[in-house]
């Protein structure tokens, strides 16, 4: 697949703008791609909504903005709600298992993950979550490379936190490992 | 005056347009004797201004000069100093210009401390736009504005300027030429915000408004209103109460200069170093 | 092409670009959505000598940027809607003292405060008319951060040479939009006309025989001249009312009207055989230019234009490109401002429609292709 949409959606101070501008520089400066990444949020900084989004493609990306996400992660309930509808058939939608209870009956595969809870197991910290999403993201999707991605993380994260935001990338892909596609409760 | 200080004007912009008896115009030569008195460099001094009569000194004097918007001469004058610290920048304003569109360039301006002197030529009135009360007009005066007087309470800019953290406050009268020459010649040589404020009579619409008879008159009233500040410790309260208070008002020791400290921020930048 | 690939946001692009075409002062107050570009350059500027200085107003930012740029400084700042206001005044007094600058406006909802955080193109008219007077003015507006990086340079490279303020309209989407980009290894820099008189001789609002530009001495180098907004003579000392007058604001308008034909800039796509063209500006473009290519690969005759120039407003290009269409539809982020220009541009030539957009979201490919298509049927 060579045109990706991709949306992180959940509150301020999640850090899923940053895991956005992260997701984009692996494919724009160290897989040679073109990406794009937007944002939307409100006027409050902790919080509030957010929404990131990701749009990779090996061609010119004229609309910036995403449409139809062919991956979704969501790391509250409200943007659960919100957004899961919007996603592409077959595509991949990505909740954090502690914070999103009440799963959409969609044409999708559906993952619940424990994101925020490694995120403390691994570091001790739930800052760190948003590096565990990313690396789930990653390595279900395919989007860019682990290594690819790995770079992008450590040139952005703030100096003296490599190890720690490495762990919990390590996490993220282990994480993919053994997470299983959730049981859709209706089916169509 | 001096053939030097003649060189200060710019003859073909003379005649000014000030009015007969105004203050300004001894203001004005208050300043060009100060500038002669501190060996400014001609070359290397700007003067800006803001709007109103005393804002239109600028055209008269023969600097790189800087006719601005109203109430923001010293916002100019802050983006030319930063860019060329090594250039001397004087401000004329006026009351209106300085303490009511402009308080807030001033107060920030002293708050910074940048090498900036201002002469606010105060004549409690806007003359421009023919006699509407100021800032600083005093409680009970008739404008055009008060016709039922000013109930509005006056702003004592020295006060201002002190408190928000200039390096040199001083204040004195067109009565007062020798001395105002002598202040504004200190303030030229202070490393920091300084601030003259230089009270000018105003016949035309302050004055004949409210009584004050003839610029003579008005002279004699602020030699007879007036108190140096050297000497109020040796005066009764009840000589003190309702005068103005000139001479040297205020001086700072080690406040550092603006655009100093901003050069010393450039070279912890260029080095990498953050607090 | 080679050169840095830099993933950087738009507001990241316009202060790397306006340090590459030689700003050395920056003077500005914090407001969304532009803050980073204050916060670049607040990094930036000192590291390479320049000067950064959070003023106390708007009003004051402008101000500074005029002071610094008459000792010869290339000066900027940035805001958005509401402090967009606030500078009109002396943004009029650079324009009527001719005094280059550069001023970022990344527009967002408004009137007012508005929503703060959405983005607009609300301020199409009031930066060409925000400013009491007639005037001159040159606003560009960019649609990708590659083009905010290399339409920063040309507007200091605008501004420079015809000693007028430039406006750089952004908008908040591309502002805070990150994209990959390509920094361009060689880029062409102008400098303002300096004066070839000795001090004695110069006179500051003189152009040089042949040309409607008068030199600028920078404060400073001994030139004693005089700046100020009210009308002036060559000499630059205040003129009543009469011919001096009317000549001096004639000369300052137009030296950017006499340029309309190298201020154009346009991207055309699928124009040629087009009954209907988008055309549009900003980040529409980008919906625009989606919008079109779908309508394209459907077998719709739709074209796509976009200006990077709003005002002087390419007429005569638009005319051209239009030749073959029955329908310009003009998508914005407004209730309808640019339109009214394409009206008056296609006047006689073609239908011009209007699609607009206020509620804070980008306008989508999709609502512009169904427009298009109740259009043509």
């Amino acid at each position: 697949m060579s045109y990706w949409q991709i949306r992180l959606a959940g509150e301020g101070g999640q850090g899923l703008i940053l895991a956005g501008i992260i997701l984009a520089e692996a494919a724009a400066i160290h897989e040679g791609k073109n990406a794009v990444q937007t944002q939307s949020y409100g006027p409050e900084s902790r919080g509030g909504a957010s929404k990131s989004e990701v749009i990779i493609s090996d061609d010119e990306i004229d609309y910036p903005k995403v449409t139809v996400p062919d991956v979704l992660l969501v790391m509250t309930q409200v943007a659960c709600d919100k957004y899961a509808k919007d996603i592409a058939r077959g595509g991949v939608l990505i909740v954090d298992a502690g914070l999103v209870k009440r799963l959409p009956d969609i044409d999708a595969k559906v993952v619940a993950s424990p994101i925020t809870e490694t995120a403390i197991a691994c570091s001790g910290k739930a800052i760190v979550a948003n590096i565990v999403a990313l690396g789930l993201l990653v390595e279900l999707t395919g989007v860019v490379s682990p290594g690819a991605c790995e770079k992008a993380v450590l040139a952005r994260v703030p100096p003296g936190t490599e190890q720690l935001n490495k762990k919990a990338l390590e996490a993220g892909y282990a994480l993919a490992k053994h997470a299983v596609p959730c049981q859709r409760e209706g089916g169509r | 005056m001096s053939e030097h200080i003649r060189g200060y004007l710019r003859d073909r912009a003379l005649p000014h347009i000030w009015c007969a008896g105004c203050g300004h115009g001894t203001v004005l030569g208050c300043l060009l004797r100060a500038i002669q008195k501190a060996g400014l460099d001609q070359d290397k001094t700007v003067i800006v201004s803001g709007i109103g009569c005393s804002s239109r000194a600028t055209g008269y004097m023969n600097f790189d000069t800087l006719h601005t918007t109203h109430g923001r001469a010293l916002a100019f004058a802050t983006g030319i100093k930063l860019a060329r610290p090594e250039l001397k920048v004087i401000v004329i304003t006026g009351d209106g210009d300085a303490a009511a569109i402009g308080g807030n360039h001033l107060i920030h301006a002293a708050r910074r401390n940048i090498g900036i002197t201002t002469i606010c030529f105060n004549n409690y009135v806007y003359g421009m736009t023919s006699g509407q009360y100021s800032p600083s007009t005093p409680t009970g005066s008739l404008a055009t504005t008060s016709p039922f007087g000013s109930i509005d309470i006056p702003f004592d800019l020295s006060r201002l300027v002190q408190a928000a953290g200039g390096a040199y406050v001083a204040r004195a009268t067109t009565y007062h030429v020798t001395m105002l020459t002598n202040l504004i010649t200190e303030a030229l040589r202070v490393d920091g915000f300084s601030f003259v404020e230089a009270l000018s009579q105003c016949p035309t619409y302050f004055g004949r408004r409210n009584k004050r008879g003839t610029a003579v008159d008005m002279l004699n009233w602020f030699r007879d209103n007036s108190v140096n500040k050297k000497a109020l410790s040796k005066l009764p309260p009840e000589q003190v109460e309702g005068k103005i208070i000139v001479g040297e008002l205020y001086r700072a020791t080690e406040l550092k200069e603006y655009t100093k400290a901003y050069r010393e921020l450039v070279e912890r930048a260029k080095g990498g170093v953050r607090p | 092409m080679s050169g840095e690939v830099r993933f950087m946001q738009g507001n990241e692009a316009c202060a790397e670009a306006a340090i590459r075409a030689g700003l050395s002062f920056f003077a500005g107050y914090p407001i969304t959505p532009s803050t980073e570009i204050a916060e670049s350059l607040a990094d930036r500027l000192p590291r390479v000598g320049g000067t950064f200085i959070q003023m106390e107003d708007e009003i004051a930012s402008m101000a500074a940027v005029i002071g610094a740029s008459l000792t010869g400084a290339k000066a900027m700042t940035a805001t958005s809607g509401p402090g967009f206001s606030l500078k009109q005044e002396n943004i009029g007094y650079a324009a009527l003292a001719e005094v280059p600058c550069v001023v970022v406006n990344v527009q967002r909802m408004g009137p007012s405060t508005g929503l703060p955080t959405s983005p607009a193109q609300g301020d199409v008219m009031q930066a060409r008319w925000g400013t009491h007077g007639d005037h001159p003015i040159v606003v560009l507006s960019p649609s990708s951060v590659r083009e905010t990086y290399d339409l920063t340079i040309w507007a200091f490279n605008i501004s420079e040479r015809l000693r007028v303020p430039v406006i750089l309209l952004l908008d908040e989407i591309v502002a805070h939009m990150r994209e990959k980009i390509i920094i361009p290894e060689e880029v062409s820099i102008e400098v303002r006309p300096s004066p070839t008189t000795p001090p004695g001789e110069y006179l500051p609002y003189a152009p040089l025989p042949g040309s409607d530009i008068p030199p600028m001495a920078a404060f400073g180098d001994g030139y004693r001249y005089h700046v100020t907004g009210l009308f002036h003579s060559e000499s630059g000392m205040p003129i009543g009312k009469g011919e001096k007058a009317e000549h001096l604001l004639r000369r300052i308008c137009q030296k950017v009207e006499r340029r309309r034909a190298e201020l154009v800039r346009t991207q055309v796509e699928n124009c040629e055989d087009a009954e209907l063209i988008i055309f549009s500006y900003g980040a529409t473009a980008r919906s625009a230019l989606r919008a079109s290519r779908n309508l394209r690969g459907r077998g719709y005759r739709v074209g796509f234009a976009k200006t990077s120039v709003i005002w002087p407003f390419p007429a005569e290009a638009l005319r051209e490109i239009a030749a073959g269409a029955h329908t310009v539809l003009v998508p914005e982020m407004n209730l309808g401002q640019l339109v009214l220009e394409v009206e008056r541009a296609l006047l006689c030539q073609c239908q011009v429609l209007s699609y607009s957009r206020v509620d804070g979201e980008m306008i989508t490919p999709d609502e512009i292709e169904r427009r298009v298509l109740e259009v043509l049927s």
